[in-house]
């Protein structure tokens, strides 16, 4: 179980929380970009071999959404949120 | 290849067995194949299987970072059935399933497969509508599936004593595939990799490829590994979760997610359960292994990971969904508990394709890739040797990313 450090309340259970996915790059305008780089947007998700940037949402505690960096290979969080939100 | 058979085994019985060939060589490596296969699991072997049988390619080498039948294919829980939702899919499940039953005497190895239907317990209505739905386009593809009334479900599994009608999700019916089996995943590594050994292909253990090579035009041109460099003009990638760490060495992204999935066994008991119990609305499924230890698997870790163990409390639910249904499990004592990483493409169908790099194939996005071992690598050898796409596979590829033209799956455990 993952202990997640919440801005508000500390470390806390993995199973407070609920995964909310890989943080992807900034939606682009799809008027703005190519047909090939719009589906990229859609389709490609980050799966690194190492530390992921990761959303979770407290929905069980506080109620806040969090990144963190944690590691694919041996579950560390190897770099906590720094503020709330 | 030495022929295994009653009589031989009677035979070398005679000599005190000491007259048996090793199963496969360990040739020296060379430094250039027609093509190289990166994994030795199962759909690795197969590949190279399928290539040396139906189309005569013989030059491949298998390269396995780890030991032969070492990585997922020890992973799984060995269920091969044909239920599945789409019609991209049942057609694909149901000429595996139906290779896997032949496949003892193909290989000429006892894989020990036991069709013994799988039983799915269902406790909600909206997962009912959804596999009688199943059950219409499975109909269309000659895969069973049939409904049966509670009391008859409660009948066929005697231990299924939880899940009355004062629980919190009550038990309303179940349905029954009569196509499903089981068999032993040893086995058909082993069966594998000594049927394509005699054919000529080489299987080197302990050769990590460590990136992918492409030439000036941009197409594969060989790998690099832990013993040196080693040339192919084709190089099919069957590593499952490490898909994408590979392919990134070649400059390739691809639509896919690492995750990682449970399973677990109990002491061995005497025979309880003669079918394979699947749970879809408590998410876990078991079956009874031939040595009689109940053989567990459960729900997926939500996030991406590599790793090959379990979190404490994934398992912990799925120990506590399995006992709301099963009381009587409670006293078994488990035994051993472990997991495997495998990639996921977000529709939860597989990909099968070339990419864009010329001459380096993919077949990943297995999720439940056990069962389609036979079928995966008919079609992927078929793509491999000939460039066109088997009609099996046709839709599996990489192209329905590009148009956003999805098989979304239903059938595969994670979507459970």
């Amino acid at each position: 179980m993952l202990n997640i450090p919440c801005p508000f309340c500390g470390q806390r259970n993995e199973s407070e929380f609920a995964y909310g996915g890989p943080v992807k790059p900034d939606r682009p305008q799809p008027d703005k970009v190519s047909n090939d780089q719009w589906v990229d947007y859609l389709t490609q998700v980050p799966n690194p071999l190492g530390p992921v940037e990761e959303r979770w949402w407290h929905v069980k505690g506080c109620g806040t959404w969090l990144t963190i960096w944690r590691d694919t290979r041996t579950h560390d969080i190897v770099e906590e949120p720094g503020d709330a939100g | 290849m030495q022929n295994y058979s009653i009589a031989s085994l009677i035979r070398h019985g005679l000599n005190k067995h000491t007259g048996w060939s090793r199963a496969w060589r360990s040739p020296p490596i060379k430094d250039s194949y027609d093509v190289i296969v990166i994994g030795a699991g199962g759909h690795g072997l197969a590949t190279a299987y399928h290539l040396a049988k139906e189309h005569g390619i013989t030059n491949v080498a298998v390269l396995e970072r780890g030991w032969l039948g070492g990585g997922n294919i020890a992973r799984n829980t060995v269920t091969i059935r044909s239920n599945y939702m789409r019609d991209a899919s049942i057609p694909f499940y149901v000429k595996s399933v139906e290779m896997y039953e032949n496949l003892t005497r193909a290989l000429n190895f006892n894989l020990m497969h036991s069709k013994r239907t799988m039983v799915d317990v269902v406790q909600t209505y909206p997962k009912m509508r959804e596999l009688r739905r199943r059950q219409l386009t499975m109909d269309i593809y000659g895969s069973t599936y049939e409904q049966i009334s509670e009391p008859e479900l409660r009948r066929r599994i005697p231990a299924l004593t939880g899940g009355g009608p004062n629980s919190r999700l009550p038990i309303i019916g179940g349905m029954v595939h009569t196509d499903a089996g089981v068999n032993r995943h040893d086995a058909v590594a082993w069966g594998y990799a000594r049927a394509i050994d005699s054919m000529g292909v080489e299987i080197h253990q302990q050769t990590a490829v460590q990136s992918l090579m492409r030439n000036s035009n941009g197409a594969i041109e060989g790998v690099e590994t832990n013993r040196g460099t080693i040339r192919a003009k084709k190089v099919a990638v069957a590593v499952s979760g490490h898909t994408t760490t590979l392919t990134e060495t070649a400059g390739l992204t691809l639509p896919l997610r690492t995750m990682n999935l449970t399973a677990f066994v109990s002491e061995p008991i005497k025979p309880l359960v003669d079918v394979v119990v699947n749970c879809p609305d408590s998410g876990f499924y078991f079956s009874q292994s031939d040595k009689g230890e109940l053989v567990i698997g459960g729900a997926p870790d939500p996030g991406q990971s590599f790793r090959r163990d379990i979190k404490q409390h994934v398992f912990e639910d799925t120990v506590t969904a399995m006992l709301s249904l099963f009381p009587s499990f409670k006293k078994l004592k488990l035994m051993r508990q472990w997991g495997g990483h495998l990639d996921i493409a977000h529709d939860a169908s597989p990909i099968m394709d070339e990419t864009d790099v010329s001459g380096l194939f993919i077949t990943a996005g297995w999720w439940g890739g056990y069962k389609a071992i036979p079928a995966g690598g008919l079609t992927l050898a078929h793509l491999i040797a000939t460039g066109q796409r088997h009609p099996l596979m046709a839709q599996f590829s990489l192209d329905r990313f590009r148009h956003l033209d999805y098989i979304m799956e239903s059938g595969t455990t994670t979507a459970r």
